[in-house]
């Protein structure tokens, strides 16, 4: 990728070879590495993963990737078995594997919270974490809310206040203030600033995400 | 149960008449003003085909009501489908080669190590770039590849069958430059010496949603411009001034930031070219592709079923779009080419800069005698940094004298960014009215009143003289003794009632009693899927959630491309005309089955009935079912204002209240009470949604963002949402909004937009004079970040010396 951000420190010579990565991003490193030995351990006791992933190298070391291998990722109650590169993100592998479009990129660096979802009903920023690391936990998109046909009592909200507009924005203001209500039934005004603190509106909806996460909270079922 | 067609306080007169072209006409009576204020009845004379009048809001069972926003079911559980969501059977996925230094001339490129990475299908070397400014004389540079003008501008792009190949692939792509001198700060750029961003004059043509510069205007060096606009005799108008109020503002580089970035996917078949595109203009989008490949409009399809945002930067095909098809059409498979985040910041749009020296004359009772503004901004390697509109349209003047510069740099290309030049013009220039008002010991609100002569403004400014907040404010700046001051201030803003003829819709009736309508428009976030349906749900009585949208795709008749605030003023009408035709062709449909005439009929509140009460009145669904065919449908065009000309203005007064902390810097904008116009409201709460986004937008305008460009290496170095801050969660104020429902008797809904006019105007101006009633200290620069704010605490006001 050319990256006039991370360009070299040196004046631009007289010809160079300008897009040429120049050096290694912590975001370029974490997508483009293999897992490894560090990987390895992390993974190990990680229920779901393919005894045929883990090749061994003459060192003994464990290695996976970098072509893709089978996991088990649960997602919204259900196994889906898909094949991975190490480096796939939870975001791509749910919108491009599985076209499970809900969850939306629009930083790619864990900024704007467009990608949030649940992971063990904690929020995370699905762009910023390897869908391997989440193999054995339980996975919930926003696809994943709703209960027997009927809206969560936050989106119930989030349409009658009507707080989106583009909503690109929206699914992931949404989980936050799910993840909100799980925690914290009662949240005052400062509690939902804080639970979408990481999640960027460019539309500028925030007043009736607000109001409409606050009425949620007065709805029966979001107590469960 | 009141609707126009049973009455209204405007029934038609019915008076046989014909206009010059020959037409027929009635003359009918029509509700003007603002209800509670100066609303009063008016005569028009209309086409004689046009439906009845609609009476004011309160009358109404479906229009200027709230009901829920038709798509947000499918918006709040991730169902909604924006391009970047968009995946086609074998489509492959593209990235681009961008330059990475910020002028050069591309010696040679190399694709062969890119054509051979694994799952790369296609090269594509971009030969002719479009957004930027373009050379008068195009022979002053002869060069195979385009001259790199900004770090970030497309060179090639791969296509590969992974985002991850082409991402590689990309990387494999061999550029050789010759680096050419630049200059990235636009005071350094109007330097006689200056190294030039082109050899010779450009020009940029502007979009649907505005920017560019007008032809013909003079260049030397870098600056583009004068843009000279005189009124009267200016010299004389200051001669005539008791009082002359001098100051110098300058703003800075602004980027659109929409969540959703620019892109497309791009199908390219033999027989059709179909592009899903994330656009606010699916007609110029494929307008833009027709032009480029040389295609029938015929042929290209463009789809935008929801887009996340576009502010005014996304109009047209754009480099993602050609470049996409072009790859399509190499490797036969749909390719789907969306920017990244900092591709979005670097090359498809900015609000210009402005260097403003703004000069106002007035009388002692406030009459302006002379305007002059003297703006210098940059667009990068663009035009379109004017920003005289607020100087020229808010306040009445006895001269005005423009002159408009743009400075070229070696960055992206500026586009239109809602309300275009307004944001930097009312800046200056409602701060400068301020100070004008101190100087001659007015009232804020009374010199207002005796200098604008809008009469929506008028009721806007009496509603915030009566408002709780506006009563709080203690007019003696810098009152509060310790180190956190609280001020208020305000602003008012300008917009125009622009209009396309181009926007058009077909309503359908079907036998089972359902309705649709079908435009190309598409629905940018302001909701007009809602709209539309809510003019369905008034004609036919049926609620606004049961009438089917289709929206967003040119197979449709065609819409109106969303910028300037066009689309609510000029579809609506269209689509009314096209309902009450529609229901028209429905009453003959079903006159056979109900032993009546068609002019015996009526279909109003969701009942046809009998005007001689040949029968009990019917219910709309059962009255389909005796529809002697299956479907009726009509289609209408928007026609002419009734009255153009008359009401070409609106906008709004903006109050905010502010707590400045005068050890830190740091200014916190705690409440806001915006009063907006936007004719008649269709749907309330999704005009105060974007109004809300309009204040926020123009808090985080006025005090976070900044493009930062690195004048040593001529990079941008805040190119991503951690460092380009925008406002969150925890800087947004309690916002109250009012609006002001106002009818001007223009068309057959008489709706204005709002999108420009809300907020992002005079945000930046009511909280420069909020800090002013704070402290009693100026910014006259934005961002007001801390250090800018600190540095006007602890110095004394910048002179005009130091212009």
């Amino acid at each position: 990728m050319s990256d006039p951000q991370r360009s070299p420190k040196e004046p631009p010579e007289a010809t160079s070879t300008a897009t040429t990565p120049p050096g290694i991003s912590r975001r370029g490193f974490l997508k483009g590495a293999g897992i490894t030995a560090a990987g390895t351990a992390l993974l190990s006791g990680v229920q779901g993963l393919s005894r045929e992933a883990v090749a061994s190298t003459p060192k003994g070391v464990k290695e996976f990737g970098p072509e893709p291998f089978p996991v088990t990722l649960h997602i919204n109650d259900k196994e889906h078995a898909l094949q991975i590169e190490p480096r796939t993100t939870l975001a791509d592998a749910l919108r491009i594997q599985l076209n499970m479009t809900g969850t939306k990129i629009s930083c790619d660096r864990g900024v704007c919270s467009s990608c949030t979802v649940l992971l063990d009903r904690m929020p995370v920023n699905s762009c910023m974490t390897l869908a391997l690391d989440t193999v054995g936990h339980q996975i919930t998109t926003i696809e994943g809310i709703s209960a027997n046909e009927q809206i969560h009592p936050v989106q119930a909200a989030f349409v009658r206040h009507d707080a989106m507009q583009c909503g690109f924005c929206t699914p992931g203001m949404v989980m936050s203030c799910v993840s909100l209500l799980e925690k914290n039934p009662h949240p005052t005004e400062a509690d939902v600033r804080y639970a979408v603190s990481g999640n960027l509106c460019r539309c500028g909806t925030y007043p009736k995400v607000f109001a409409a996460t606050l009425d949620a909270a007065t709805q029966p079922a979001s107590k469960a | 149960m009141a609707t126009a067609t049973t009455h209204s306080v405007a029934d038609a007169i019915l008076i046989a008449a014909t206009d010059s072209s020959g037409a027929a006409t009635k003359t009918v009576s029509m509700p003007i003003g603002v209800p509670g204020y100066t609303l009063h009845d008016e005569q028009r004379t209309v086409p004689a085909t046009e439906p009845p009048v609609l009476p004011v809001n309160k009358d109404l069972d479906y229009i200027g009501k709230s009901p829920e926003r038709w798509d947000g079911h499918a918006k709040v559980t991730g169902r909604a489908r924006y391009t970047a969501d968009v995946q086609l059977p074998g489509m492959l996925y593209a990235r681009f080669v961008n330059a990475s230094i910020p002028h050069a001339r591309v010696l040679s490129i190399d694709t062969s190590a890119a054509e051979s990475h694994p799952g790369v299908k296609g090269v594509h070397v971009i030969e002719s770039l479009l957004g930027a400014a373009v050379l008068r004389d195009p022979a002053l540079e002869s060069t195979k590849y385009p001259i790199v003008r900004f770090a970030g501008q497309p060179v090639a792009a791969v296509a590969a069958t992974t985002p991850q190949a082409a991402e590689e692939a990309a990387a494999k792509v061999k550029v050789k430059y010759e680096a050419l001198p630049f200059v990235v700060d636009a005071n350094l750029a109007r330097e006689p010496n200056a190294p030039l961003v082109f050899p010779g004059a450009a020009d940029e043509a502007g979009t649907a949603g505005g920017g560019g510069s007008e032809g013909g205007i003079p260049q030397t060096g870098n600056i583009h411009g004068p843009a000279v606009h005189k009124k009267g005799d200016a010299e004389q108008g200051f001669k005539d001034a008791d009082v002359i109020v001098d100051a110098r503002y300058i703003t800075q580089v602004q980027t659109h930031s929409a969540l959703e970035t620019h892109g497309v996917v791009a199908d390219w078949k033999p027989e059709q070219l179909t592009v899903y595109s994330s656009t606010q203009g699916t007609a110029s989008v494929r307008d833009e592709f027709a032009g480029y490949f040389h295609l029938p409009k015929s042929q290209v399809r463009v789809i935008t079923e929801f887009m996340g945002g576009g502010f005014g930067a996304k109009f047209g095909a754009g480099n993602p779009g050609v470049v996409a098809a072009t790859l399509s059409r190499k490797t036969g498979a749909p390719v789907r080419l969306m920017l990244d985040r900092q591709e979005e910041h670097l090359s498809v749009g900015n609000r210009p800069s402005s260097d403003q020296r703004l000069r106002i004359g007035a009388k002692k009772d406030g009459t302006i005698t002379a305007i002059q503004l003297i703006s210098f901004g940059t667009a990068g390697c663009g035009t379109g940094a004017g920003c005289s509109g607020p100087a020229a349209n808010l306040y009445k003047w006895a001269s005005l004298h423009t002159e408009e510069n743009d400075v070229f740099i070696n960055a992206g290309p500026a586009a239109a960014f809602r309300a275009p030049g307004h944001p930097q013009g009312a800046f200056a220039l409602e701060q400068s009215i301020d100070e004008l008002a101190a100087r001659l010991n007015m009232d804020l609100l009374d010199l207002r009143d005796r200098i604008d002569e809008n009469p929506v403004r008028r009721v806007q400014r009496q509603i915030v003289r009566e408002s709780a907040l506006w009563k709080s404010r203690n007019p003696r700046p810098n009152a509060d003794p310790g180190p956190i001051k609280r001020g208020i201030g305000l602003s008012q803003s300008v917009w125009y009632r622009h209009l396309t003829m181009d926007a058009a819709a077909e309503v359908r009736v079907h036998k089972d009693g359902s309705v649709e309508v079908l435009s190309a428009v598409q629905d940018i976030g302001s909701g007009i899927k809602t709209v539309l349906a809510q003019i369905l749900a008034e004609q036919f009585g049926v609620p606004p959630a049961k009438v089917s949208v289709k929206i967003g795709d040119t197979n449709y008749p065609v819409g109106p491309n969303s910028g300037g605030s066009v689309t609510t003023a000029s579809l609506t009408p269209a689509v009314r005309d096209a309902a009450w035709q529609a229901a028209q062709k429905f009453l003959a449909s079903v006159a056979p089955a109900l032993h009546a005439t068609p002019a015996d009929l009526t279909l109003a509140g969701g009942m046809v009935r009998s005007t001689s009460d040949k029968f009990q009145p019917i219910p709309f669904r059962i009255a389909a079912g005796k529809m002697n065919t299956d479907e009726v449908s009509a289609q209408a065009k928007r026609i002419p204002d009734y009255n153009p000309g008359k009401y070409d203005t609106y906008g709004g007064v903006d109050i905010a209240e502010v707590a400045v902390d005068t050890e830190t810097g740091r200014i916190h904008v705690k409440r806001v009470l915006a009063v907006h116009d936007c004719g008649r409201p269709i749907n309330p709460a999704q005009v105060i949604s974007q109004i809300n986004g309009g204040v926020i937008q123009g808090i985080s305008y006025t005090l976070f963002e900044h493009r930062l460009l690195d004048p040593n290496y001529g990079l941008m170095v805040n190119a991503n949402l951690d460092k380009y801050k925008i406002a969150g969660s925890y800087e947004i104020p309690q916002i109250e909004v009012q609006l002001t429902e106002s009818y001007i008797g223009q068309s057959s809904t008489d709706a204005s937009g709002i999108g420009e006019a809300a907020g992002i105007i005079s945000a930046g101006a009511a909280i420069g004079n909020a800090v002013y009633n704070a402290t009693g200290v100026r910014i006259r620069q934005l961002p007001m970040t801390p250090a800018i704010v600190l540095a006007a605490l602890n110095q004394p006001q910048p002179s005009m010396e130091s212009l």
